[in-house]
């Protein structure tokens, strides 16, 4: 075993860390934006609103992140319209390939803890809340949200991880994030053992922060 | 004479076939205590949900304060409220003190208190807490003002929720059992609590099963049976002299 190999590519390592960073943390924060509506919504009683969510959510939770991955990335170009309008420019993109992915996949996941922990709302809270005159786009963002999105927090740390180590994937489609500087590192020296040891170090650092954080959070907002 | 803070006319429900309330008349004048006793099965918390539309009346009128709550008829079902505005403000002017109290359990005490005031009333927030922590004062609960209700104990977080009721400044207040949840040795602190807010005069509407708060607090007792009012008269009066049967039966049955 060689750690030199490793000490003399930390500068791969630590880019590839940053890209991993970035890559999951605004596809997560994208997903958020999917996700608190579409869990709203999907327990709407029209099926015209709910129908597409329901869809939607099934697709992406229904099958590997590779897969979509691979659609997204490498099927995109068999659209005519797509590749004859602006947005060919970005799905060219390996990175923005990447980014749609993994936040229609996390959205998806997401929508379903937002749903799970709407579902499990006190009802006595929400009487409460008509008694005192609320509306209902009141008690949703007065009571519902604030009190259903505390209680996704164990959840949606999991969600976290997940994604990060899901994320690997993105070193498939060319991306250098941590798997992919390790790859990197592997082809120059053939030394399999050190280059993915050093990423999966990183990843649990990763994970690990995720999990020290979430841990803070839940004894400040789930105390009571 | 001035019209009734509350004002029940010919009041039904029914829940599919099932008729729970069949024509309730009351009236609650200012600073009425009104203790509502009846078996369970006999409608006193559906009579109680009706007033703030917790639950849609069939048929029948109520009027707070003079003001008729409008209903309409919807194909499908049935009775409904004409006017979800007006229901959310004459709710506003209501306060209800529940059985599992239903303290929002993400805010603070002193959160819960202001909640109504601040978001639903339009108050000011500083001005809201100023009386949020005199009302939690009298309730005996200031020294609490930042826990979460799952941090107090039942009979303190039933007083919470009496202080929630205070701060809208309601017309009337709804009890639904407000001691029922509770521990026996935890029921008097709230009963207590009570006793004050009559004594000063406050409008209230109370289920319960405490017959002493009904006899000696109360200044007028409803005994429904069946969806029916059975009995009703100034405490003093049906208590000692009983004109129903049941009323009579029931009253030893409990004591």
């Amino acid at each position: 075993m060689d750690l030199s190999i490793i000490v003399n590519q930390y500068s791969l390592y630590l880019n590839g860390l940053w890209t991993t960073i970035w890559l999951v943390a605004l596809s997560l924060l994208l997903g958020l934006f999917i996700a608190v509506p579409a869990g709203i919504l999907r327990s709407s009683n029209n099926w015209f609103v709910k129908g597409p969510i329901w869809f939607y959510m099934y697709f992406f939770r229904g099958t590997p992140l590779l897969i979509q991955l691979f659609i997204i990335y490498y099927g995109s170009a068999q659209f005519d319209a797509l590749r004859e309008s602006w947005l060919w420019e970005y799905f060219q993109e390996a990175w923005f390939c990447a980014l749609l992915a993994f936040t229609l996949n996390t959205g998806a996941y997401t929508a379903e803890i937002v749903r799970g922990v709407i579902g499990t709302m006190d009802k006595g809270e929400l009487e409460a809340a008509k008694a005192y005159g609320m509306s209902a786009w009141q008690t949703l963002r007065r009571i519902t949200l604030p009190n259903s999105l505390r209680r996704a927090l164990p959840a949606y740390s999991n969600e976290i991880i997940f994604m990060i180590h899901g994320s690997a994937i993105a070193g498939v489609v060319t991306i250098v994030d941590i798997t992919g500087a390790a790859r990197v590192v592997n082809a120059r020296y053939y030394a399999p053992f050190e280059a993915y040891f050093a990423a999966g170090l990183l990843y649990m650092c990763l994970t690990f922060s995720v999990i020290y954080l979430f841990k803070k959070l839940e004894a400040s907002y789930l105390q009571q | 004479m001035k019209s009734a803070t509350l004002s029940i006319k010919d009041l039904h429900k029914s829940f599919a076939d099932n008729e729970v309330l069949k024509g309730i008349d009351l009236d609650a004048h200012k600073g009425d205590v009104i203790s509502i006793l009846g078996a369970s099965g006999s409608g006193k918390s559906t009579l109680l949900r009706c007033v703030n539309l917790l639950e849609t009346p069939s048929s029948g009128e109520i009027r707070v304060n003079g003001e008729l709550i409008e209903m309409k008829q919807d194909k499908k079902r049935g009775a409904v409220p004409a006017s979800i505005k007006q229901v959310e403000r004459i709710r506003s002017r209501l306060a209800m003190v529940f059985q599992s109290f239903n303290l929002w359990s993400h805010m603070t005490v002193l959160e819960n208190v202001i909640e109504a005031p601040v978001h639903v009333l339009g108050v000011p927030k500083k001005e809201a807490i100023v009386k949020a922590e005199a009302i939690l004062q009298r309730v005996g609960l200031h020294e609490r003002k930042n826990n979460f209700p799952g941090q107090l104990s039942g009979g303190q977080q039933q007083r919470v929720a009496i202080a929630r009721a205070l701060a809208v400044e309601p017309e009337v207040m709804l009890f639904d059992e407000p001691t029922s949840a509770l521990d026996p040795e935890l029921v008097g602190e709230v009963l207590s609590v009570m006793r004050g807010l009559a004594e000063e005069g406050r409008t209230m509407l109370v289920v319960t099963h405490e017959m002493a708060f009904a006899r000696d607090v109360s200044n007028k007792v409803l005994f429904l049976h069946e969806g029916l009012v059975e009995e009703q008269g100034k405490p003093e009066v049906i208590f000692e002299n009983p004109s129903s049967e049941r009323f009579k039966q029931f009253i030893s049955s409990v004591y």
